[in-house]
């Protein structure tokens, strides 16, 4: 019940929309169904399963507008929350940045919906903790792993002619193992809209490996050190530059993109010129949402070109006022990349540090992205092509637009995070201080 | 830490006003629920009626962005059988059938989950307490106050903001109502109100000729309060080189000074790095306290529960046992609290039917106990539960999170202009900005709002561009003295997240500005 058709869906919008007396009125219609399962100390501690289903109603009377929500879907229930929304909206104050609702709009067909992960069960996801646990538990290590799958759907439609539907499953996995003293740890992540594509169990093997060669890290003075970021240190640094990139902040002048005397840095080389990002919600790897929340298309978007700055996403509102294409922020972006794997940009390292992941990214500083946190669970020490030996966490202050300007070599980008990221090899990035965790 | 949103259902704000269900029904309601359970083989239940209400208000400069109210009811049941854990919970509960059937599935998940327990339940005696009530002693429910009293307090404040030089402004109301009814097989019948606020803002400077942008956070806490949290008191108010608030916060004011010192923060010089004495101010230091103290100090991650996300802990249960490990100085003691008047963790008992307490953490700098709720007592020979077992939601298993942890206030008459006295070379530090600390929680940097350097005994003007790195021991070990009682104040965060799938706690932490010795501060300006 909890994932309806696309024409289950319009008729119960369809519904909505005639029960209104609004000046305009928009229904959005979602439902999910998601498990988890959590284990640590191999054994598992935690798992369950919810459904939810609920329609979303705004009502607008000139720049006003109310939203009522309701989980059932009988006549009664739809028009008394209409009647709700509409008197929302009566008692709330003028939005002067309200925008009308848009018109009918064409999206893409979206293949982010996978029928086998729709039909995890609990019984799935225990083998798939038991798959993780199992061979930790034999090595004498310790896991402690978190999957959470999802399917669901959602529909809007309003009353000037809009309809869409979209419906996607995912599944996400994560698994920190550690050493039974404590000594050494290990991290890998996946996340994938087909679960067949995920093993819990070779994801925890490079975990383990992990785990059992960081034992005995030695300190290495902090300072400016190249590393390779594994694409999931490199995605937690990249993604928050692109989390920046709201025009009206830079048109504001309170973001990395404002310029001095006022303006933006749109149409300037801000970054190396191997850097191209881009977002393409039919990209088969990560195949996104066809519609951002308000309706708008999301479309392929080149939001960096060899370095040079090409797009920033804009409110309706803000575009209107610049006269330019009201972009949306986007899903998940892609950061183009070359062939080397991670272990050929290892193999052409004279010296360097394998970063396995960050943690505890902070901001420190808006004006320049200058962001703080911490290397986690597999820091190496590279020498002559080759591991050597691990090393104690650092602390880094760094920027991204720093980082991406210091582009040594762009690996084979791999799905992280809902993202395609390569692995980077950066020159002098910037360690601060050691730390001591493990 | 994570910022927080908004759950529950939209409502209309009149729906707050209605009363929840009275006692009589939801004690009906839990009975069910409880019988169930035990018929179906529980040796424990419990379960949580829980009703939710939420109002978060936003504005920038003179437009409203957004006014949510939500609220969220529905029904938890937690169940012990064959020594295992299960859970299941029910939205919009209204009738025994389906307390009966949320009991029984419970049941069902610990029997099919007691497979792959390794180690059967403890659960620490508790006694039952009967048919009881706690209420927030709030002045003025602030659900009660109308939107465009709200409204308006908004957007004078940005008014006064953009009037004393800010180009930006924007402003937030939080406001949080748990209404919760808890029973257990314990005997207990628990009915609690709670009341949250916390009022905040942020004003941007701009300099167009240089391109730069400061900004400066409001001063405020989030508060265990009402809406009299808002009311200005001059008995509330530290006076010195800018004003703090106590238990009654001058958003109007603290926002017409945020601009002046956001466009002087414009100019100020850029700090050289090297080793500062820190004077900390509460309003900054509470955030050093929740990351180094609160969180290593959960007995949860001390054990390895956490180990996949927040991370585990330095302070390994072999450092307890020693009864010798120096957390801190001497003036250094720490106590965790669920009782403190005003504060986010207060409750008259905790979400698995526990009393509320206060104890000792860190004595006289000695590392003495941890947080610890009834399943961990045993763990660390402890008989009682610490009272400290919170759930964010009805449809949340509850679990171990932070009480109030607060250095305790110094017990030798000392103020803030006496301390600063003494310092030759330092940084005075007041709000709280960038933090970060690793997943065992020895490494830390954090940075401020508002940095003062102390020169000789004197405040000799502003600083910018500072943020400090320590480590916990080592950091709280260099703390040298802590002002008296007259200082004491209360920080915290609304919005505390821990676990997976994530929940988020409310909490507290007092201190009075202390001072530590020699600390690392490095330059945070870059040039892109």
């Amino acid at each position: 019940m909890a994932i309806l058709t696309k024409e289950e869906a319009k008729k119960i919008i369809d519904k909505v929309l005639a029960f209104s007396k609004a000046d305009e009125i928009s229904a959005s219609l979602s439902g999910e169904r998601t498990g988890n399962i959590r284990y640590a100390r191999n054994s598992v501690s935690t798992s369950g399963e919810t459904t939810d289903l609920s329609l979303s109603v705004t009502a607008v009377y000139g720049k006003k507008s109310g939203t009522a929500t309701i989980n059932e879907f009988d006549d009664a229930s739809l028009e008394k929350t209409v009647r709700r929304a509409e008197e929302i909206a009566k008692l709330a104050p003028d939005n002067p940045e309200y925008m009308p609702m848009l018109g009918q709009q064409s999206y893409i067909e979206s293949k982010a919906f996978i029928e086998n992960t729709a039909a995890i069960d609990a019984e799935y996801r225990a083998k798939a903790a038991f798959s993780s646990i199992d061979p930790c538990a034999k090595k004498n290590l310790t896991a402690a792993g978190y999957m959470e799958d999802n399917s669901g759907f959602s529909a809007q439609g309003n009353s000037k002619g809009l309809f869409g539907y979209n419906k996607s499953t995912s599944v996400d996995f994560s698994v920190t193992v550690r050493t039974a003293d404590g000594t050494g740890s290990g991290y890998v992540a996946r996340d994938y809209n087909d679960a067949s594509k995920l093993s819990t169990q070779t994801a925890t093997e490079i975990a383990m490996q992990k785990a059992l060669a960081s034992v005995n890290a030695k300190a290495l003075e902090p300072g400016k050190y190249t590393v390779i970021l594994e694409p999931t240190a490199a995605h937690d640094l990249v993604q928050n530059m692109m989390r920046s990139m709201d025009a009206r902040s830079a048109d504001e002048g309170r973001s990395f993109l404002g310029k001095k005397g006022g303006g933006t840095r749109l149409g300037e080389k801000l970054l190396d010129e191997r850097v191209t990002i881009y977002s393409d919600p039919a990209n088969p790897e990560i195949p996104g949402a066809p519609f951002a929340a308000d309706g708008r298309p999301q479309e392929k978007v080149t939001w960096f070109e060899k370095g040079v700055v090409k797009n920033m996403y804009y409110s309706r509102f803000w575009a209107e006022k610049k006269g330019v294409k009201a972009i949306p922020s986007p899903g998940g972006f892609i950061f183009e990349g070359g062939n080397d794997s991670l272990a050929d940009l290892i193999k052409g390292t004279e010296k360097g540090i394998l970063v396995t992941r960050f943690w505890y990214i902070r901001s420190v500083d808006p004006q320049t992205l200058l962001y703080t946190g911490l290397t986690r669970d597999g820091t190496f020490y590279i020498e002559n092509g080759q591991i050597k030996y691990p090393v104690k966490n650092f602390r880094f202050n760094e920027s991204p637009v720093i980082m991406l300007n210091n582009v040594e070599a762009i690996g084979k980008p791999v799905r992280t995070n809902g993202s395609l990221i390569p692995p980077l090899k950066i020159r002098d990035f910037t360690f601060t201080s050691l730390s001591d965790a493990v | 830490m994570l910022p927080g949103f908004a759950t529950g259902r939209p409502v209309s704000p009149e729906a707050f006003l209605v009363p929840g269900d009275d006692v009589v029904l939801k004690k009906r309601l839990a009975d069910a629920a409880l019988n169930a359970a035990k018929s179906k083989g529980a040796s424990y239940a419990d379960v949580r009626i829980g009703r939710y209400l939420n109002q978060y208000v936003t504005t920038r400069e003179d437009k409203v962005e957004n006014i949510v109210n939500t609220e969220s009811y529905g029904v938890g049941v937690r169940v012990i059988a064959n020594g295992c854990w299960g859970f299941a919970a029910v939205v919009d509960a209204k009738n025994e059938a389906q307390l009966a059937k949320a009991a029984e599935e419970a049941v069902a998940i610990a029997k099919a989950n007691s497979k792959l327990m390794k180690e059967p339940v403890q659960l620490a005696s508790q006694k039952g307490f009967g048919e009881v009530s706690w209420k927030a002693p709030i002045k003025k429910n602030a659900f009660e106050v109308p939107i465009k009293e709200k409204v308006d307090l908004l957007l004078s404040v940005n008014d006064a903001a953009m009037k004393n030089g800010a180009n930006y402004v924007n402003s937030i109301l939080f406001q949080v109502n748990e209404q919760k009814y808890f029973a257990s097989t314990d005997g207990s019948y628990i009915d609690q109100d709670i009341h949250r606020i916390w009022p905040l803002f942020n004003v941007t400077a701009i300099d167009p000729k240089t391109g730069k942008f400061e900004t400066r956070k409001s001063l405020s806490a989030p508060m265990g309060m009402g809406y009299d949290y808002l009311q200005s008191n001059p008995a509330d108010k530290i006076t010195g080189v800018t004003t703090r608030y106590n238990k009654g916060y001058d958003m109007l004011e603290d926002a017409t000074a945020a601009a002046q010192q956001a466009k002087e923060k414009l100019t100020a010089k850029s700090v050289e790095a090297g080793k500062y004495d820190l004077i900390l101010d509460p309003s900054h230091l509470w955030l050093t306290i929740h990351e180094s103290v609160g969180h290593p100090l959960e007995l949860d991650r001390v054990l390895g529960y956490e180990a996949n996300f927040a991370g585990t802990s330095f302070a390994t249960l072999d450092k307890w046992q020693s009864k010798n490990f120096q957390y801190g100085s001497k003036q250094v003691n720490l106590v965790a609290d669920k009782l403190q008047v005003g504060s986010l963790g207060a409750v008259g008992w905790d979400d698995e039917g526990v009393n509320t307490k206060q104890w000792d953490l860190v004595k006289d700098g000695v590392l003495v106990n941890y947080q610890a709720i009834r399943d961990q007592a045993h763990i660390i020979g402890a008989k009682e539960s610490h009272g400290c077992c919170y759930a964010d939601s009805w449809s949340s298993v509850q679990f171990q999170r932070m009480p109030n942890v607060s250095l305790a206030a110094g017990k030798t008459p000392l103020s803030v202009e006496e301390m600063i006295k003494d310092v030759k070379k330092g940084i005075y530090i007041i709000g709280d900005g960038s933090f970060s600390i690793d997943q065992q929680r020895y490494n830390f940097q954090f940075g401020g709002q508002l940095y003062y350097e102390i020169k000789d005994g004197k405040i000799a003007g502003m600083l910018k561009d500072v943020a400090y790195q320590s480590n916990t021991q080592e950091f709280w070990n260099s703390c040298v003295q802590v002002c008296d009682e007259r200082d004491y104040r209360l920080g915290g965060s609304f919005f505390d997240g821990k676990g997976q799938p994530m929940q988020a706690s409310a909490v507290s932490h007092g201190s009075s500005t202390a001072r530590f010795n020699g600390v690392n501060v490095i330059n945070t300006a870059r040039k892109i």
